[in-house]
Parts: structure tokens; C-alpha cells; sequence
């Protein structure tokens, strides 16, 4: 089977000629069309991707079949964000993520489904229905990048790209056993992608190993002069970073000891992971929870629910505002639960006599992160926790309940709020249920190379990544 | 505590521009509670003299050559090929000017 080869060894058989691209695209394109009907993860199909596959063969991704979430404008293919909104909309221009992706010669085999406008922690708030988890379908694949974590452990494609506000590519990466890299805000563009929280919004790689992801993350990347908020700063060369190792590294870890985890198997399965570090020569401490800014301890993630709470639900209420029906898409009658929940509190939050109550407290705490995250980066190079509270949640498991998302993702805010890049990979597996449980390793701004390479090292010393072995 | 009620709710539907149903009002409003409830928690937390944080990256002033990017300009067929309504080459709008 070549589906599951990882983007490594896929680039390698190409290059070796042991592969042709177009057999890969064409074997993807035919197990979607069998599997998709079950699992919903694809929405739209790229009609030209076995072209394509052959034409860019020579260029350095070969064209490897990546699956894109639906949030990134592409000409040609209907794009949606999972909105009844946008049912019919035709881009009249690319994004430049995906445009990089297309002169790297990578080829976009279809568009994934995701939370409508990436509202969401579940696949379940999509108006073209959810996304099942392929590793155990009765369970959701997160999200909001759900479709894509799923395409991924399905093999349903090489590698994938999605988009992260506040844990986005690393919960459903977490939640499906397959790996997934957000990084630093501002070193990939927003150009093109259906904003949502302009100072959050993160485009990055998904894969199904930390290599991949490396990979993907150096042809998508870099300023852009259509998005101010890039960085010109230089694209680092994650893939010399794979060898790096952890020696002398010193490593924190962080909220063991808050109320969800304590003495969980989640927990375990970190301090187990901590473990490993010191093993390949880290140096590992236990960093302890506090409430209020304190030296040596990490703020509490309880209070960067609230925080992104308040700054998401603000910026999605005046991004969203443009959709009206007039230029594009249907009137805004259209818009599920979901998104008008969040359109309308934060237009409350932002009101006139509500905004320095709540949107200006936000971004003050907000700066008290920053600062906590700061210190902590004086004495540890990285820090480590777990992605996702717990393991893949049932089918149905968000009705009712209008802060799923946000507790999911409790453990990811902090850091997506302060701009930090990190990434999530399996670290621990249930036989009974196929289900994972997944790590993250967080570094300060611009260091996506120490994320790298710490996972790298837990990769390659444990037994959790599915396509290691195969 | 903040409790939000189905007034409230509706006056932000107004502002919002979102059209909502008299049962929709009362399920908004309990949620918007709960989420309020949450939020209220940052109430707690002392933030006297910290200045708030809009942005991340540290850049500021970033602005762009005073040209024409051809590039990125849309013919008048692209610019209208997503509009429902159009009439000879514009795009028809609602009358907001009196409204």
C-alpha cells in the first residue's frame, strides 16, 4: 500500500523512481472514494491532482497528496470553512499557504472538513455534518483541523495543513495519534484563510511524524507581504533540527498537579514522557501550578479560557461581520449555533460599556501570560504537558454544552494566546478503545527547532507513533 | 455574577446584524450565562498597571510601497462572480441610507 507512506519515504521513492506520484494520488484518490462516504472527511476533491502529481514530480515535494482544511481559499475548489455561508463560494484568489504548498510541488487532493468558520474542538459544529475519528469511529476527531487529522490517520492522504486559533492542529492531532506542529504566530500567512481570530490565527503542518511535519513546515512558511503580521525574520531549517537531541536540555513540566489531571492516567503517561527526556540527557523539572503571577510557576490554564473566551469571540464578531450575503456567499441567516454564538457575545464584550470590563481585562491577563511564559523561558528551554485533558471524546459530546471547545483546549490556550509555537504527538495509547493520548512541547517565539527536536527524540524512543513500524 | 437576559439577547442579535427566533433567545441567553460565568473568573486576577496585549509579533509600522499590485486586483467579472444579485456589471445592494 502507498498511502502509508510517510512524506519521507514517500519524497524518497519518488526520487528514487521506485514511485510514481500519480499511482500514490491515484491510490489516495481511490481510497477516499471508499472511505470518505463512512468517516465525512473530505468535502471537496481536487478534479486536477493527478495532473498535477505527474507535472510537479521534479519539484522538491514531488507532488505528494496533502489534504487542506476547507479555511484556505483555493481557486477551483469550492472553499466553504464548513459553512451553509459559504455552501457555494469560488475563490477568486489563492491563499499564499497554499500557493507556497503548489510551488513546492506539493498537490491539494481535497479540502477536509472542519468546525464551521473553526469554531470548535470537535468536527461537530460543521454544517456538512462531523467527521468521524478513523482510529474508532463512535468517537470525534477534535478540531477544529479535525478533517485533517483524520485524513492523516486514515491515509487519506501524505500530509495535511490546517490552521490553529487556540489548539486547533494540536488537540485533533492528539485526538487521532497523529502529529501536528503550530507555529510561532506570524511565520506562516493568513493570507487567504477565512480569519477568525486575527491575533491567534496560525496556519502549520500536519503529518504523521514529527520529520513530516518538519518538512511541510519549511515550504509553507515565511513573511509574506500580503499579511503585515508576518514575520521577516529567517525560516529556520527544521528538518537539521531532527538530530539534535535533547542533551543539556532543560525541560519543564507544566500543569500536572490542575484539578483535571492530577493523578490521571494523562498525567502518567507526561511524567512517563518526562522520564524519557531525562533518559536521552535533559535535565527535568516539576513546575507547579499558581493562580496569580508567581516566580517558578506556571499560571493556572484555567484563567486562559477566559482570556480567549473573551479575545476569540471579539475578533470573530468583526471578521464575521463582512459576510452578509452581498459580495459572496448567502445572508447571514445562514450561520449555525455555533457561529452565531460567538459572533454575537463578542459583540457584547466589545460593546460600549462592556469593553474595558471584559475585552481590555482579557488582554491584560493575556499580557500576564506573556510575561509568566517569559520567566519560565529564562530557566527551561522548553516545556511539556498534555495536549488534550484526556482522550478522544464521544460521538454527540458537544450538545448542550457551549464551552466544549474551550475546556478541550484548556491546556493549548495559554500558549496560543502568547503567540508560542509547539506541536502534539502520540504518547500514549489505549488497546481497547485504538485511542491516543497526545504530547505537547511548547518553546518560546521563533523556536519551533527546540520543539522539533525534543519530539523528534521522544519519537524515535517510544513505541506510540503507528507508522514507525510499519 | 453576570446574567444575561433575553432582552439583552436581542438587543445584541440587533447589533450583530444575526437573525434569531424567540426560542432561540431563551437557549442563547442560559449559554451566554454559563460562558459568562467563565469569564467573569478573570474579575479575580490582579491586572492593576499591566498594559493590555493587542498583538504578539513586536512589529509596528508595517506598511507598503505606495504602487499598484496587479497582482492582486480582481477584473470586474471576478469581483462579481459571487454575488447573487448584479445588475450590469455592479453588484445590488439594500438600501441602508434611510433605513
Amino acid at each position: 500500500m502507498l498511502r502509508t507512506l510517510t512524506l519521507k519515504s514517500y519524497l524518497d521513492k519518488v526520487k528514487s523512481k521506485e514511485i510514481s506520484p500519480s499511482d500514490v494520488v491515484k491510490e489516495v484518490a481511490d481510497a477516499i472514494e471508499t472511505i470518505n462516504p463512512d468517516l465525512n472527511i473530505f468535502l471537496a476533491r481536487n478534479p486536477k491532482a493527478f495532473e498535477q502529481s505527474e507535472e510537479r514530480a521534479k519539484l522538491p515535494l514531488s507532488g505528494a497528496p496533502i489534504a487542506v482544511k476547507d479555511n484556505f481559499l483555493t481557486v477551483g475548489m469550492i472553499t466553504t470553512a464548513s459553512s451553509k455561508v459559504l455552501e457555494h463560494f469560488n475563490p477568486p484568489y489563492e491563499s499564499t499557504v497554499t500557493k507556497n504548498l503548489s510551488t513546492a510541488g506539493g498537490v491539494i487532493i481535497g479540502k477536509t472538513n472542519m468546525d464551521a468558520w473553526a469554531h470548535g474542538s470537535s468536527t461537530e459544529t460543521s454544517d456538512f455534518g462531523v467527521t468521524k475519528n478513523p482510529r474508532n469511529p463512535e468517537y470525534l476527531p477534535g478540531g477544529s483541523s479535525g478533517g485533517n487529522a483524520a485524513a492523516v490517520a486514515a491515509d487519506l492522504c501524505i500530509a495535511a495543513i490546517g490552521s490553529e486559533t487556540a489548539g486547533s492542529i494540536r488537540q485533533p492531532s492528539s485526538w487521532c495519534g497523529t502529529v501536528g506542529l503550530k507555529p510561532t504566530y506570524g511565520r506562516a500567512s493568513r493570507a487567504g484563510v477565512v480569519a477568525m481570530g486575527s491575533s491567534l490565527d496560525s496556519p502549520g503542518p500536519m503529518g504523521k511524524t514529527v520529520e513530516d511535519c518538519a518538512i511541510l513546515f519549511e515550504h509553507i512558511v515565511g513573511h509574506d507581504p500580503y499579511d503585515g503580521t508576518t514575520s521577516s525574520q529567517p525560516v529556520p531549517k527544521l528538518t537539521d533540527a531532527l538530530t539534535k537531541g535533547v542533551k543539556g536540555m532543560r525541560i519543564g513540566i507544566v500543569y500536572l498537579d490542575h484539578k483535571d489531571l492530577s493523578g490521571t492516567r494523562t498525567a502518567k503517561a507526561v511524567e512517563a514522557a518526562g522520564k524519557i527526556f531525562e533518559q536521552e540527557g535533559a535535565s527535568v523539572d516539576v513546575i507547579s501550578l499558581s493562580t496569580q503571577l508567581e516566580k517558578g510557576k506556571i499560571l493556572s490554564p484555567d484563567a486562559a479560557i477566559g482570556v480567549y473566551t473573551v479575545v476569540q469571540r471579539s475578533e470573530v464578531s468583526s471578521n464575521l461581520a463582512r459576510y452578509d450575503g452581498v459580495r459572496f456567499g448567502e445572508d447571514r441567516s445562514h450561520f449555525g449555533a455555533e457561529a452565531k454564538r460567538r459572533m454575537m457575545l463578542g459583540t457584547f464584550t466589545l460593546s460600549k460599556g462592556y469593553a474595558d470590563k471584559y475585552y481590555v481585562k482579557a488582554l491584560q491577563v493575556r499580557s500576564l501570560y506573556i510575561q509568566n511564559f517569559a520567566e519560565l523561558f529564562e530557566m527551561y528551554d522548553i516545556l511539556i504537558s498534555a495536549s488534550s485533558p484526556g482522550f478522544a471524546q464521544k460521538l454527540g459530546a458537544t450538545a448542550d454544552n457551549p464551552m466544549f471547545g474551550e475546556l478541550e483546549d484548556m491546556l493549548m490556550e495559554p500558549s496560543s494566546i502568547s503567540g508560542l509555537p509547539g506541536i502534539s504527538l502520540p504518547m500514549h495509547y489505549d488497546a481497547k478503545t485504538n485511542l491516543y493520548l497526545g504530547l505537547s512541547i511548547v518553546a518560546p517565539q521563533w523556536h519551533e527547532e527546540r520543539v522539533v527536536a525534543a519530539a523528534q527524540v521522544f519519537e524515535e524512543n517510544t513505541k506510540w507513533n503507528s507508522w514507525r513500524n510499519l | 455574577m453576570s446574567i444575561i437576559s433575553t432582552q439583552t439577547v436581542a438587543h445584541i442579535a440587533d447589533l450583530a446584524n444575526i437573525p434569531i427566533t424567540s426560542s432561540e433567545e431563551e437557549t442563547l441567553a442560559a449559554g451566554f450565562t454559563t460562558t459568562m460565568g467563565v469569564v467573569d473568573q478573570l474579575s479575580t486576577i490582579n491586572t492593576t498597571g499591566v498594559e493590555p496585549t493587542h498583538q504578539v509579533t513586536g512589529l509596528e509600522n508595517i506598511l507598503r510601497d505606495d504602487v499598484v499590485d496587479t497582482d492582486r486586483m480582481f477584473s470586474q467579472k471576478q469581483a462579481i462572480a459571487n454575488a447573487k444579485r448584479t445588475h450590469v456589471g455592479y453588484i445590488v445592494v439594500d438600501q441602508l441610507i434611510g433605513q
